[in-house]
């Protein structure tokens, strides 16, 4: 048995069972495990990766385990990493699903009363975000109709138009358009300016 | 059609149009899996509350929990979990070269500067369609006593750096203690 498979999934495995939270949080302990502890890759390697893993749609934890698997042993080093990430939250959220179901909610007393006082502060952990992610993406009064259509569509339910995916789509190929006719505008503009 | 199939498409979806990391993509799973009548809005809280307190991405979390409270077996977990992370895998042995390639090019760039503005719609309305009766309490004095407590966490967790966990656990005892 190659060793190294064995100590990515273990790596992986800690990673997945002692952070909460995913994404961002999980970066930077993946970073800690892989490039500093173990020295399997080098820093500029991981952050080449992580863009590469950021690039993909789905779960940025599981996709930059994918990706380092798949670049220290292919195929096979990737499906143990993903393994090692997945599997604690999955035991972990199995066993809860098999006690706490929807009608254990509701049937227990305590249960149900500490669940009515969790709800609305969950909303407020989404709401959080939505500020958090608008200044990071430099929302201005120009952008800001984007996030307010896009929010107000899928919010009131319109058949076919209020699917996040068509505004994923969207967003993707208008950004995609944006940035062509902007790059070739300021190729041109460099190009005037040469002559 | 079978609930295991719908089960691997809803999450397929999840797993292929998943960007902007895990509360972007609530409103995909609140999509898939509440508007198709699979669990309640409440339910769908409770899974956000209980992935919050629990090691992990909350896409995992997620697609573990639906999947055995949908199909009420082992299999439905195991299902929804492998289909979510599919996507990645195929990615990576099949267009890795070509993001690579292309990180820096503008088909990647461009399509990035226009899912990040997307992306913090998408979070919105994830919290909008969860402002409802279900989650608030109908009556008027349990509206006035969550919105006190949406009010609150939000102010630590957007003002301070307190761990999420500990407003889910305050609220939890609050919740004890007034209801």
């Amino acid at each position: 048995m190659n060793n190294l498979y064995f100590k990515l999934f273990l790596s992986f495995l800690k990673i997945g069972a002692f952070t909460f939270g995913g994404g961002w949080a999980m970066i930077s302990i993946i970073e800690r495990e892989i490039v500093e502890k173990h020295q399997w890759i080098t820093k500029a390697d991981f952050l080449d990766l992580l863009a590469v893993a950021q690039s993909m749609p789905g779960i940025l934890a599981v996709n930059i385990s994918v990706v380092i698997g798949d670049n220290l042993r292919g195929l096979k080093g990737s499906i143990v990493s993903a393994l090692g990430t997945i599997l604690p939250s999955f035991i972990i959220i199995l066993s809860i699903a098999v006690f706490l179901t929807p009608d254990a909610i509701k049937n227990n007393e305590l249960i149900s009363n500490i669940f009515r006082g969790i709800r609305p502060a969950v909303v407020a952990l989404i709401v959080a975000p939505v500020l958090t992610t608008a200044k990071a993406a430099k929302i201005n009064w120009k952008t800001v109709a984007i996030p307010i259509i896009v929010a107000l569509f899928i919010y009131s339910k319109v058949p076919f138009i209020s699917n996040p995916i068509t505004f994923i789509i969207a967003g993707g190929l208008g950004g995609y358009v944006y940035y062509i006719k902007h790059q070739n505008g300021s190729i041109a503009n460099k190009k005037e300016a040469s002559k | 059609m079978s609930i295991y199939i719908k089960l691997i498409w809803s999450y397929l979806k999840i797993g292929l149009f998943g960007f902007g990391g895990g509360y972007a993509m609530l409103s995909l799973i609140q999509r898939e899996v509440v508007d198709s009548g699979w669990i309640s809005s409440t339910m769908f809280t409770d899974i956000v509350a209980i992935s919050q307190m629990t090691p992990g991405p909350i896409g995992i979390n997620s697609a573990t929990y639906i999947g055995y409270v949908v199909t009420g077996s082992v299999w439905g977990s195991l299902l929804a979990t492998f289909t979510v992370v599919m996507p990645p895998f195929i990615l990576v042995l099949y267009a890795s070269h070509f993001i690579r390639k292309h990180k820096e090019s503008a088909i990647i760039k461009g399509v990035f500067m226009g899912l990040r503005p997307v992306v913090v719609g998408l979070i919105a309305s994830a919290a909008l369609l969860l402002m409802n009766n279900d989650n608030f309490g109908s009556t008027h004095i349990d509206c006035i006593k969550s919105i006190a407590i949406c009010v609150a966490s939000f102010c630590i967790v957007y003002f301070t750096k307190i761990h999420p966990i500990f407003v889910i656990i305050a609220a939890g005892i609050i919740g004890a203690l007034i209801y």
